[in-house]
């Protein structure tokens, strides 16, 4: 599929609008349907497609492994980071009134870092999973 | 979707399997914006057709497309699945009536979700408000399986490949 010309240029018009598209559901997801997890596994998804049409190692290049690997561990981290900013600043784990001086944006600031969170783990593990499985038709057994 | 679902208990080759799994899952996703559920189907999808359709048909780059016949007839794991699905039928006929406005699922906290996150978080999407602020320790707990499950995978397979790279040593 590598010398599809087609499916080479559609690719590289359309990815750079499937991330966007995530990205609005990543940071709409306060007032319509969408959040991290979505997020997450449209960005894993642009980036399949990515591995898809123009090879695995090309999209190794863009995503390298050790990225993705802190990808995985990073989004757990920010997410339990929330929770001790929150115990950091006098309220309990993961209470998100004590993150501002008003308690609406507190929370509003809460929900967003969470969901960065959930998003970065979804996507990397989706990556870490596809790579896994990609890279093991390199060596037959 | 019925039909979907006999064909893929019909079919013995897994590229059509792995495809139909693919368009129940997209009309999983129809029923549930039918419902009103957005969020879930976004994610029904998203997962359900895309991301797993792809997994399964890399897995299935790594082995026969075609099934094989089993062995012997089915006959004890159909019987233990249609028991199965006896109980489940039994159990849903004490359930409340679909919708009703009495059932124990909406006078418990659900009122209170639905009322008060605006005020209290200012997020107009409660499922996002119940998923992130109420219940974020649940959240924390499926992002922590979900980085589990990466590094479950990460531990079999990369295993493996070492130490094929040690024998050729």
């Amino acid at each position: 599929m590598r010398h599809n010309l087609v499916l080479r240029v559609i690719a590289k018009l359309l990815i750079p609008f499937i991330l966007l598209f995530a990205l609005y559901v990543q940071f709409h997801g306060d007032f319509g349907p969408g959040g991290g997890f979505q997020a997450g596994v449209i960005i894993a998804a642009a980036i399949i497609f990515y591995a898809l049409i123009y090879g695995v190692e090309a999209a190794r290049r863009a995503m390298p492994d050790w990225l993705v690997e802190i990808m995985l561990a990073g989004g757990v981290l920010i997410f339990a980071g929330v929770g001790l900013v929150g115990l950091g600043l006098g309220g309990n784990y993961l209470d998100y009134f004590v993150l501002d001086s008003d308690p609406v944006h507190g929370q509003h600031r809460g929900i967003f870092w969470v969901e960065v969170g959930v998003a970065v783990t979804v996507s990397g593990t989706m990556l870490k999973i596809f790579y896994m499985f990609a890279s093991r038709g390199r060596h037959p057994e | 979707m019925a039909m979907a679902v006999v064909v893929l208990a019909r079919s013995r080759n897994l590229f059509t399997v792995v495809v139909l799994m693919g368009i129940y899952s997209f009309l999983m996703a129809t029923v549930l914006v039918a419902l009103d559920a957005v969020d879930v189907a976004m994610t029904e999808a998203s997962v359900g057709a895309g991301i797993s359709t792809v997994l399964l048909l890399g897995a299935l780059h790594l082995c026969k497309s075609e099934e094989t016949k089993p062995l012997r007839k089915p006959w004890l794991p159909l019987a233990v699945s249609a028991s199965a699905v006896g109980m489940l039928v039994f159990g849903t006929l004490d359930l409340p009536e679909f919708s009703d406005p009495t059932a124990p699922i909406h006078t418990h906290v659900a009122p209170r979700y639905l009322n008060e996150a605006m005020r209290e978080t200012g997020v107009p999407n409660v499922v996002t408000a119940v998923l992130a602020s109420y219940r974020g320790y649940d959240t924390l707990g499926e992002t922590t399986v979900i980085f589990t499950a990466g590094v479950g995978v990460i531990a079999l397979l990369r295993r493996r490949r070492n130490t094929k790279q040690d024998k050729t040593k």
